[in-house]
């Protein structure tokens, strides 16, 4: 049995990767995409923790996360078919409504 | 004492407010239903509510006859103030009731000749619609004089002092908008008031200052402790007598304050007769007999009280033998007889002076109505002359055209002919006021003359020479109207006045003959009778008197001694008077005739011109007092005034202070507070706040840049700081 | 140096390259399908964590799935690639520096171990993240928010519907 620890550093450095993607693709699928990465790593990180503490809890949780991963990426991906058809664009650049 | 307490004592003392308020009810009858009343009716309802006055003294009076005893009514509540109860109490005692008398009696007589007088005088003066009024007035009169004299104390009794003050302006200024130049009359009235004023000024001093050692303003009160407070604070009583008696000059016309009784004359007859010589004038009298506690404790302020009557007796006599007009004369005699008065209770002839002043009621009450009646008999006669062609013509070419005079005795002469009755009570009237036994005037005159030469010997002087001037005056102005041959149209066609008027006159003559059997030596029943009211200070002043004078302790076995009649002085003043009677006499008749002959240029109007020269012109001028008093206080008054509201109030006040300073000042204030402050400091920071805040703001805004990925890198820099706080804490 | 160490080191490995893949292809079906190998990994991860259930539906629900759906998406819009653009060029290396920073705090946390049992000294079998033991636990512990879970669905399908429906023209 490999120690937490191994787990723990994978789920980060692929946590930072996922944040980074959303920082610095402009695509908003890709960021989409990033954002369930990010999941993932979380997942990884319950996962490795329900095993440290020998408790299925961790593992519950894992599998609520993945439905509301799921939900949520029926709505996402609704909103971004939706936002495509006005503005004929993926692109997050050009959604600046909110510039001041 | 309270009112089951005066049934027990019995009598009629109770009935003692209707003296208030009969007069009120007549005058309320009169101003509420008057406009629907026929002159008659207003009349007679005033005359009737006087005579009820009159009755209720009467009876009063006679309750008083069994229980000389002074009695106080209490009515109701009046002041209450921490220690100061002041009820409105009325005082029924021989004095009060005295003043009760007279003041019912004489106006009541003069209510009803004013019934005959104003119907004429109305009618003269083209405002028939007064004649209400007056009749209010003059009940009102009534009831303010019936306060005065029934007060119980000093404050109430000042009530009374005011309104009967009041009802005097009200009346001299009855015809308002005659006189000279429209408003003489007026300025008249308001004379009297000023300077009745002042008297009153020092009157409510003595009263403050009474209130200030004795507590209380109560005659009973402020008489039984006097004695023990002039004991510790002797110079308060002599303040409080001395500003009472300048109360006293005011009110009773005596020097100083004496001017604004002849000019009082313009008010119509009957209230010349009735306030300004019978009744309200002798208020100053009654207000020192009433004191007489106080007085008796001050000789100092005794002697100047009595110098003062005497002086004003002698000054006024002498002016009033250099007047014309008919009632100026009467009007100085009634200055000169108010000397005799304030004299005689100024010595403490407390009795002497209140009879002189019941004896003076009815001879110069008779002898204003007799001039009233023979001004309004040369109106007759003046209008009869009007209405005749060849007369008005005749009397334009003696006279010129300019206007008739009815009160002017140098166009009279001879009405003896055409105005009988009046000529008989003017000549009762005359010698009464001339001293003539046995009319009234003699043995009231002659008391205070008795009293003097014991008393204040200075002061006999000085009345004893007035007493000369009196008689002259008197005989001087009873030839002037009377005897000769009418000077004027109007004179010689003058007519009698009607009955209305002439009765009153008739009942009064008959009071100023039989006016002396009040208080015969002998009898001595008027003093008696105030003695049960006055009988301390008259005992104090009688053991003074045999203390000084050693051989008037013997009068009762000298063989001048008639019962408290010197006959010493009475034969002297009678002689004196018969002397100047006979002067008077043979001046106005003879020396008059004499006269005649002269071209009309050189021929004097008056016989004494001639004879005393610069003197007569004094005398007719009043020693110039009102000119005097004009430029010594009027004019510096106006100057004062006149400083005050151009320079101090105007210039200063006005322009420097309130323009230049506050209002200046409050202008560089509110542009210092505009313009520097609100616009500079307060709009600055307000303003400056908004701006930074614009700018700011559009700094601000640039971070709103819309890019999501923007606030997602916000959002990151968060997580990363405070895991980097977490893991230096964990370090 | 155990075979489940070996095992790990590659998988990890897979995973970081398959992550960096995504975050750096250009085309979106090529970020789909690394992300795809990415998911599997972490199944694998799972099966090594005593979590086979998980495994499973990790593979069906996420490589499965959700990347069809997303695929889906890719090819219906037509949006593999997006024009060059200059927008933001500094965020880039602000994002990268904060994302060093960000791994180097978590290293100094893991490598500190604070906070942590010490690792690997205990095995015990207790739990075998098998399906009966997940389901027991399901729907014995965590039935209410199970049941909600199927709400949630629900309304992110119907959500999906609304948002994606064309507006009638009128």
């Amino acid at each position: 049995m490999l120690p937490v620890t191994y787990y723990l550093a994978l789920s980060a450095v692929l946590f930072i990767m996922g944040a980074l993607g959303v920082l610095i693709r402009r695509n908003l699928i890709i960021m989409f995409m990033s954002i369930e990465l990010m999941l993932n790593a979380a997942n990884l990180a319950f996962v490795a923790f329900a095993r440290f503490h020998q408790a299925v809890s961790g593992q519950i949780f894992v599998f609520f996360v993945m439905t509301v991963a799921a939900a949520e990426v029926a709505v996402g991906l609704a909103l971004i078919v939706t936002l495509f058809r006005t503005r004929h664009s993926v692109d997050v650049d050009d959604v600046t409504l909110l510039n001041g | 004492m309270n009112l089951s307490e005066v049934t027990s004592v019995g009598g009629f003392f109770s009935l003692v407010p209707l003296v208030v308020f009969l007069p009120v009810l007549g005058l309320l009858i009169n101003m509420i239903f008057g406009g629907r009343m026929s002159e008659k009716a207003i009349g007679w309802t005033a005359s009737l509510a006087s005579g009820a006055t009159f009755v209720v003294a009467v009876l009063l009076a006679t309750s008083l006859a069994g229980h000389p005893e002074a009695v106080t009514i209490p009515f109701l509540d009046w002041i209450n103030i921490g220690t100061l109860e002041l009820p409105w109490a009325f005082r029924v005692d021989t004095l009060s009731v005295t003043m009760m008398l007279v003041v019912g009696g004489v106006g009541t007589l003069i209510h009803i000749y004013a019934i005959g007088y104003m119907h004429e005088d109305v009618r003269h003066h083209n405002d028939p619609s007064r004649y209400r009024r007056f009749f209010v007035f003059f009940n009102l009169f009534i009831a303010m004089m019936m306060i005065l004299v029934s007060a119980d104390n000093y404050l109430m009794l000042f009530v009374g002092w005011e309104g009967v003050g009041l009802c005097s302006y009200l009346l001299i200024g009855f015809w308002y908008d005659k006189g000279k130049d429209g408003i003489g009359n007026a300025l008249a009235g308001k004379k009297a008031f000023i300077t009745n004023r002042i008297g009153d000024f020092g009157f409510l001093i003595a009263a403050f200052l009474m209130f200030q050692y004795f507590g209380s303003f109560n005659f009973d009160v402020i008489n039984e402790m006097a004695p023990a407070v002039a004991a510790a604070a002797p110079a308060a009583v002599m303040a409080m007598t001395m500003f009472m008696l300048l109360g006293v000059t005011g009110k009773s016309a005596q020097l100083p304050l004496f001017v604004w009784l002849p000019d009082a004359m313009a008010g119509p007859t009957p209230v010349s007769a009735l306030i300004h010589a019978a009744t309200m004038v002798t208020a100053g009298v009654y207000l020192v007999a009433r004191s007489f506690a106080l007085y008796s404790l001050v000789p100092a302020a005794q002697n100047w009280v009595a110098i003062v009557g005497g002086v004003t007796a002698l000054l006024a006599a002498t002016i009033a033998v250099g007047q014309f007009d008919i009632k100026k004369v009467l009007a100085y005699s009634t200055v000169s007889q108010l000397g005799f008065m304030v004299a005689a209770v100024g010595m403490g002839a407390f009795t002497a002076g209140m009879f002189h002043l019941v004896t003076h009621a009815f001879f110069k009450g008779l002898l204003f109505l007799s001039s009233g009646s023979v001004i309004q008999g040369m109106e007759r006669g003046e209008h009869h002359v009007e209405h005749d062609p060849n007369l008005k013509r005749k009397m334009k070419q003696e006279h010129g055209a300019g206007h008739f005079d009815p009160q002017d005795m140098r166009t009279m002469g001879g009405l003896r002919k055409r105005m009988k009755i009046t000529f008989w009570v003017y000549l009762i009237g005359s010698l009464a006021l001339g001293g003539i036994f046995p009319l009234a005037g003699f043995w009231s005159k002659d008391e205070i003359l008795l009293e003097s030469m014991h008393l204040h010997p200075t002061v006999y002087v000085l009345l004893t020479i007035a007493a000369f001037f009196t008689a002259f005056y008197m005989t001087r102005q009873v030839v002037m109207v009377f005897f000769g041959e009418p000077k004027s149209e109007p004179a010689a066609h003058a007519q009698e006045s009607p009955a209305v008027m002439t009765v009153p006159l008739l009942v009064l003559a008959g009071l100023s003959t039989l006016g002396g059997l009040l208080n015969l030596p002998y009898l001595h029943t008027f003093k008696e009778w105030l003695g049960h009211t006055l009988g301390e200070a008259e005992h104090a002043v009688e053991g003074a008197v045999e203390g000084l004078a050693e051989g008037a302790a013997h009068a009762s076995t000298a063989w001048y001694d008639l019962g408290g009649l010197d006959l010493r002085v009475a034969l002297f003043s009678t002689v004196l008077a018969l002397l100047a009677i006979a002067l008077g006499w043979w001046m106005y008749t003879r020396r008059m005739e004499e006269l005649q002959s002269l071209p009309l240029a050189k021929r004097p109007d008056d016989p004494l011109r001639k004879i005393l020269g610069p003197v007569f012109k004094v005398f007719e001028n009043k020693y110039w007092l009102d000119e005097i008093y004009k430029a010594l206080l009027l004019d510096r008054y106006v100057d004062v005034a006149n400083f005050l509201a151009q320079k101090v109030d105007w210039d200063f006040w006005h322009d420097w202070f309130h323009d230049k300073v506050l209002a200046g000042g409050f202008r560089g204030l509110t542009w210092v507070l505009a313009k520097p402050f609100d616009l500079g400091i307060i709009d600055g920071i307000a303003n400056g706040l908004a701006t930074g805040m614009q700018g700011l703001a559009g700094q601000m805004r640039r971070l709103q840049t819309g890019f999501v990925r923007n606030y997602a890198l916000a959002v990151f820099l968060g997580v990363v700081v405070i895991l980097g706080y977490l893991v230096l804490r964990m370090i | 140096m155990t075979v489940q160490l070996i095992l790990f080191i590659i998988l990890a490995l897979v995973a970081v390259a398959t992550a960096l893949g995504m975050l750096l292809s250009r085309s979106a079906v090529y970020a789909a399908l690394y992300l795809v190998l990415n998911f599997a990994t972490v199944a694998v991860f799972y099966l090594l964590l005593n979590a086979p259930f998980l495994a499973v539906a990790q593979v069906t629900v996420y490589a499965g799935a959700i990347m069809v759906l997303f695929l889906f998406v890719i090819m219906l819009l037509g949006t593999e690639q997006l024009r060059r653009r200059h927008t933001l060029a500094w965020q880039q290396p602000v994002a990268i520096g904060l994302g060093i920073i960000l791994l180097a705090e978590t290293a100094y946390i893991v490598l500190a171990q604070r906070g942590l049992v010490s690792p690997g000294t205990t095995e015990i079998a207790s739990i075998t993240g098998s399906p009966t033991e997940v389901g027991f636990n399901l729907f014995m512990s965590y039935l209410l928010p199970f049941e909600i879970t199927s709400l949630l669905l629900l309304v992110a399908m119907v959500g999906a519907v609304v948002l994606t429906r064309e507006e009638k023209k009128k």
